[in-house]
């Protein structure tokens, strides 16, 4: 299904164009230091994993249409991640640009590839599309919580291009 | 003469088209040589290639020209017969027509072009064909980028060497240039065509000339351009930046005043742009061209210019205002690039119109508003954002409208300061009746921006010959009558602030505006004695009395630091006076008085501030901070007072930290340091019994730093007299054994009983005696003259074995600057190097490290505790021995191999034989020491033994002891038979290699890296070696990113990459793991067949450290692991499955 499905964006990239042509860019967010002194003396206090941190490791990813990052585009934002590091659980919630984003699985499988990445394995990663922004909202949240599709869609070489292109490092 | 088939063969290897590039580059190059050294003439060579040049084929004919072309590339120096260069030239002119062999003959023209001076140059005629047969021939913009560049360049060096006979070719050269930049893409190319516009403008300077007409189609071609963007992604490699290509095109559109008729209203349109770019750029552009341009044809524009700009200035939203400087700075905006780029177009219009400019101003309607409305900001809190920031473009605007010329100051004046008076509520005549209620904000900003205009005007025009008729001017009278009231004004800004009712942007206004009247230059100002010296009473009262307002109390200081270092530097003597009298005489007396109001730091702050304005001023603190000083020290020793001892310790601070580097920094003033250790060292005589105290050690300190920096500064007989004095104190105190010492017989005696006592025995004055003598021996220079140099060794030789530090860096400092023994000297009279080292080799420390623990005669038939005894004299001999050793590395010394082979004896003493069990740790401490003495050796140290303190340093010397010690510690290494000692070796390596400059490791690499990752392995078991094998680290991470050792990091991939991932889980430093993570991203990029077995073992405990208790060893995990899968992926896209499988069992 999903293999289809991404052939098909694939498809429609290439005969239509552009899914968004123009999205509005926002303004970045200055990237804040994290505040309060850092003690170096205490060598062995925990420091747990929290939003901003699963923010730094997502607001670079790439938009699959556009040379902007993902924060860049608000598709995703610090307060939309919600953290719980003792239950080890992350669920991020994102906005596609536009309601018929075939884009969006795009998106929500970069999300769900770069945290696989970079989080220990003992968490659970929930990706969904923020509740009424998205067409097809219910078959999008269960495609990227599937873990066969999700599974399935990494097997498919094109697609597993099209991931990496959007994770690697971005111009700026 | 060279072969003819030799040659042949040479041109048949370039012309082939199956060689490769570096090929036909080799065979370039041997032509060029043969040519070079006469073995070949170019006619003769031009005769072999004859067939090539004229062929109808036309890759063979292209790869011929080529060849030609790039051989006269190489001879650009080789003299050549005129007819050569003249058949030459006009083969490649007429081969400009044949657009196959075009890259070959575009080279060779330039070539030959460019030729210099004797060595046979093209003649003009020539040049003329060429630059004729070009225009006729060359379609520029159909080439590709390669071509086009090199026709630029033709063009560009036609145009520079050639200008006076292509001048004569304006009907087809200037269309044909448009022609050829016209839709130029390629930043290089561009670059030369910008440059190729300004020259050509250059050529016809006659405004009604043949440029006239072209004018307009030359300017359509530049005026594409602007404002420069670049589309290429920032990633790739371009040689051309933004900012230079922009500045080449600036320079073009500036080039002739012909093209302002076309340039000023695009820029003008440009400006109103929404996009910051190409306003920054049009402002820029603005700035630079109205300069060229002249101002008569820049006047037309000024209307239109000044609405631009207040529309930048005035609404522009950009501008924010800075909430935290708003603490330091009073109202500041950050303000943005536009707006500053603005600013200073405005007062390069201001240059050129300032009348034209100020009648704008002056009837603007928006400013007037602003001012006219000026009655609603009393109070800074109650004024909106939007508000401010017109305050601040308004306060900008009159800044600059002052500051440019006289006229536009009179004009300002007369337009806007009645009514700010009237706002502000002040009269000529009285002020202070009417300043009952707070004063308005808005107005007093607006007057200080408008007085610093003023101010800054008089300094500009000063020595100018306009500057005796300022005084006349109208601005001047206007500012005269009410600068009485304005001092009042401002004045009683900073009384309402005791309340707490003013907010800190009024009370800054308030400094600045008295700062300015106090600080006009002398000639001009328009304030009176009396009034300046009401200035300074009134700042000098907010500095000694009010210190709770933190802010105001900052402020105050630094307004008279201004004032104080403009007095200092004007030659206005009256002012000086009352300066001195009222501002520098108060706070001299402050000082000597006890009294207890304002805190000393502050004390100390307003002394090393306002005394850093000039000598005399500090010269007159000087006098309050001794008697203060002095009055502590003897209250901490006579009485025990726990409170002067801070007092004490924060004075010797101010004195090491500010005062005395200050008269280091103005130099000339040696006597002062000088001055400084005397008295200290008068007192310490002075006072015989030293009540103890608990904290004196601190105190010690920063009288050691004090002193050390004070005789360290002080000159050569100097040193000697200071030498001299703290000599005969220390023979006074009779506690200490110094007249023992003096007799050959009983000093021996003496080392051996001192050594037994503990550094607790030592009184407290001697322990303090002993310690300044210690930093005055270490900070002499290698000049000054020691009287007694033998019993000072022997003292400090006795004193170092009961664990004084700073006697063992004296003994290192005198070694390291005695003099060699010198034949023809009197041998009795001079102690030399010579001696001293026999000395100490003859000594108990010298005996002790060599006996060895379990040989300690002691050790046999003692009880424990004196064993225990013997262990602790005998590590602090070693640490001694390792300063000394260190005094005789830095100059060079054959000696400290001795020195060395002995500390590696004790590091290797076998104590398995002991047999006490509870002496181990000890045991193990000396070995310790013996390890930790080459960190000693190598590394810089801050309290003696470097440059500030004179010492003796011979150039590398650390790579010196890298290749003592390294073949030794290597061959020990293999010998070594126990854990311990091996592990005593790697650290003794370790302190080494971290301390040796990189380059020389680098060297050694291949020989290093096996012990390195080794002793990684060792002495990562010991929780206390944590710092070391972070320094074993760094070396390693060093040479692994080092591109010219990659082949030894390769080689040992394997163990390197093993021992990172052990160290990777590293519990007890966060930035080991760190490092650790990084060394192996690095090597992520060593070639694949390498690395391709470690890695699923680094990704599997990648895995592992994805989940770090420390932020940052995570994110670097990602780094790494991110690294490691895309360069895997990039080569085989098939191979990631196992990982994905890992990742995806968590979904």
């Amino acid at each position: 299904m999903l293999k289809k499905l991404i052939y098909l964006i694939l498809i429609e990239k290439m005969v239509v164009g552009l899914i968004n042509a123009n999205p509005v860019v926002y303004e970045k967010k200055e990237r804040r230091p994290r505040t309060g002194p850092v003690v170096l003396e205490d060598e062995y206090a925990v420091e747990s994993i929290d939003q901003l941190e699963i923010f730094d490791h997502i607001r670079d990813i790439k938009d699959p249409e556009h040379p902007y990052s993902l924060e860049d585009l608000k598709v995703i934002t610090e307060d939309a991640i919600e953290v719980d590091d003792k239950r080890s659980y992350v669920r991020v919630t994102f906005t596609p640009t536009v309601e018929h984003c075939s884009m969006a699985t795009v998106i929500g499988l970069c999300l769900r590839v770069k945290l696989m990445r970079s989080l220990p394995s003992r968490y659970k990663v929930d990706i969904r599309v923020a509740p009424g922004t998205h067409a097809t909202e219910a078959a999008v949240n269960k495609q990227l919580n599937d873990k066969e599709r999700v599974a399935a869609a990494l097997e498919n070489p094109n697609l597993v291009g099209m991931v990496d292109d959007c994770l690697a490092p971005s111009f700026e | 003469m060279a072969d003819s088939t030799h040659c042949v063969k040479l041109i048949e290897s370039f012309v082939d088209s199956s060689s490769t590039p570096a090929q036909q580059a080799a065979s370039i190059d041997a032509i060029a040589a043969l040519v070079k050294n006469d073995m070949l003439t170019l006619e003769s060579l031009v005769r072999e290639m004859a067939m090539y040049l004229t062929t109808t084929d036309s890759f063979l004919r292209a790869r011929g020209t080529l060849l030609l072309g790039e051989l006269l590339a190489c001879l650009a120096s080789k003299p050549l017969e005129s007819e050569t260069v003249l058949s030459l030239i006009g083969f490649f002119t007429e081969r400009l027509a044949d657009w196959k062999a075009l890259h070959g003959a575009l080279i060779g023209c330039l070539a030959l072009l460019r030729r210099k001076g004797n060595v046979g140059v093209v003649s003009s005629s020539k040049a003329l064909a060429v630059a004729q047969s070009y225009l006729q021939n060359v379609q520029v913009q159909s080439l590709r980028q390669s071509d086009r560049k090199l026709c630029f360049e033709l063009l560009g060096c036609l145009l520079e060497r050639y200008p006076d006979d292509i001048v004569h070719l304006d009907d087809v050269l200037i269309p044909g240039i448009c022609e050829s930049i016209d839709g130029e893409k390629d930043p290089e190319c561009l670059m030369l065509a910008f440059h190729i516009v300004e020259v050509l403008v250059h050529l016809y300077p006659d405004p009604t000339g043949p440029l006239a007409s072209f004018a307009t189609d030359l300017f359509e071609n530049l005026s594409c351009y602007f404002p420069i963007h670049f589309t290429h992604p920032k990633g790739e490699d371009i040689d051309v930046k933004k900012e230079e290509l922009s500045r080449t095109l600036m320079v073009a559109f500036a080039s002739t005043p012909l093209f302002e008729p076309f340039a000023i209203p695009l820029l003008l349109e440009k400006l109103s742009s929404s996009l910051p770019l190409a306003k920054v750029e049009s402002l820029k552009y603005l700035s630079y061209c109205s300069d060229k341009y002249g101002a008569a044809r820049m006047a037309k524009h000024v209307k239109v210019i000044w609405s631009a700009l207040k529309d930048i200035i005035y609404t522009s939203p950009e501008s924010v205002l800075l909430l935290e400087s708003e603490i330091v700075d009073g109202m500041s905006f950050q303000e943005s690039h536009t707006v500053t780029e603005a600013l200073i177009l405005l007062q390069k219009v201001f240059c050129q119109n300032s009348d034209l400019l100020i009648d704008l101003i002056v009837i603007d309607e928006d400013i007037k508003k602003t001012v006219d409305s000026i009655y609603q900001f009393k109070e800074y809190t109650g004024i909106p954002l939007a508000d401010k920031q017109r305050l601040h473009a308004v306060g900008s605007i009159l800044y600059f409208s002052a500051k440019s010329s006289i006229g536009s100051c009179n004009r300002v004046f007369e337009a806007f300061f009645p009514c700010l008076i009237n706002a502000l509520g002040i009269s000529a005549e009285n002020s202070v009746a009417l300043l009952s209620s707070p004063c308005n904000f808005g107005a007093t900003y607006l007057c200080v921006e408008l007085l610093a205009g003023c101010r800054a005007l008089v300094v500009r025009t000063k020595g100018n010959a306009t500057s005796n008729v300022i005084v006349q001017e109208a601005w001047c009278d206007i500012l005269c009558t009410y600068s009485t009231s304005l001092t009042k004004l401002f004045s009683f800004t900073l009384i309402t602030g005791v309340d707490g009712s003013t907010q800190n942007a009024c009370l800054h206004s308030g400094v600045k505006g008295l700062q300015i009247l106090a600080t006009f230059p002398g000639d001009f100002s328009p304030i009176s004695k009396s009034v300046y010296e009401s200035i300074l009473l009134k700042l000098i009262s907010v500095v000694t009395g009010n210190c709770k307002d933190a802010f105001l109390w900052k402020l105050a200081l630094k307004a008279l630091v201004e004032v104080g270092s403009f007095v200092d530097k004007s030659e206005d003597t009256e002012k000086a006076q009352s300066f001195n009298a009222i501002v520098v005489d108060k706070i001299a007396s402050f000082m000597l008085c006890d009294d207890l109001s304002m805190p000393l730091p502050l004390k100390l702050e307003i002394i090393s501030s306002i005394g850093t304005t000039g000598l005399s001023y500090m010269q007159k603190f000087l006098q309050g901070l001794e008697c203060s000083l002095l009055a502590s020290l003897s209250g901490v020793y006579v009485r025990g007072d726990p409170e002067n001892l801070e007092i004490a310790t924060s004075l010797l601070e101010c004195y090491s930290c500010d005062v005395l580097p200050w008269f280091d920094s103005i130099g000339g003033q040696e006597e002062v340091q000088f001055h400084f250790a005397l008295t200290i060292w008068g007192q310490i005589g002075n006072i015989l019994s030293f009540c103890a105290s608990s904290q004196e050690q601190k105190l010690l300190s920063a009288a050691m730093t004090a002193m050390q920096y004070a005789v360290g500064r002080c000159l050569a007989e100097n040193q000697t007299v200071i030498i001299d004095r703290a000599f005969g104190i220390l023979l006074s105190t009779t506690s200490l054994p110094i007249n023992d010492l003096m007799d050959e017989i009983t000093s021996v005696k003496v080392e051996g009983y001192k050594s037994n006592d503990d550094l607790g025995c030592m009184s407290c004055r001697e322990k303090w005696i002993i310690s300044l003598f210690a930093s005055v021996v270490a900070a002499l220079r290698p000049q000054a003259h020691i009287a007694n140099v033998k019993v000072i060794l022997r003292l400090f030789l006795t004193t170092q074995l009961s664990g004084h530090v700073p006697s063992a860096q004296a003994l290192g400092s005198i070694i390291n600057k005695l003099p060699v023994k010198v034949e023809n000297m009197d041998a009795s009279n001079v102690f030399s190097l010579e001696d001293a080292i026999d000395l100490i080799f003859s000594s108990r420390v010298w005996s002790l490290c060599n006996e060895g623990p379990t040989n300690c005669s002691v050790a046999r038939n003692n009880n424990e505790t004196s064993i225990r005894n013997n262990l602790l004299i005998q590590s602090h001999a070693i640490e001694g021995l390792a300063w000394i050793g260190k005094g005789l590395l830095m100059r060079g010394h054959e000696k400290v191999k001795d020195l060395i082979v002995t500390l590696l004896s004790c590091l290797l003493s076998n104590h398995s034989e002991g047999s006490l069990p509870c002496t181990e740790q000890e045991f193990l401490c000396v070995m310790r020491s013996a390890a930790d003495a080459f960190h000693i050796l190598v590394s810089d140290s801050e309290a003696c033994l470097n440059k500030r303190l004179h010492a003796t340093i011979r150039p590398l010397y650390k790579q010196r002891l890298f290749s003592i010690v390294l073949p030794i510690i290597l061959s020990l290494i293999s010998k070594a038979d126990s854990s311990i000692q091996r592990a005593m070796l790697y650290r003794a390596f370790a302190n080494v290699v971290s301390g040796t400059p990189l380059s020389a490791v680098l060297s050694e690499a291949k020989k290093l890296i096996p012990i390195l990752v080794d002793s990684l392995f060792v002495l990562s078991e010991d929780i206390l070696n944590k710092d070391i094998v972070y320094c074993i680290l760094l070396v390693l991470s060093g040479i692994m990113t080092d591109k010219k050792r990659s082949e030894v990091v390769e080689e040992n991939a394997h163990i390197i990459v093993r021992r990172l991932i052990a160290l990777m889980s590293y519990p007890h430093m966060m930035v080991i793991r760190e490092t650790a993570i990084q060394c192996l991203t690095a090597m992520s990029e060593l070639p694949h067949a390498r690395i391709y077995p470690m890695r699923t073992q680094v990704l599997l405990s990648l895995l592992k450290t994805l989940d770090d208790p420390k932020r940052a060893v995570r994110l670097e995990a990602v780094k790494c692991r991110q690294a490691c899968v895309s360069y895997m992926e990039f080569i085989y896209p098939q191979l990631p499955r196992v990982h994905i499988a890992i990742q995806s069992r968590h979904i």
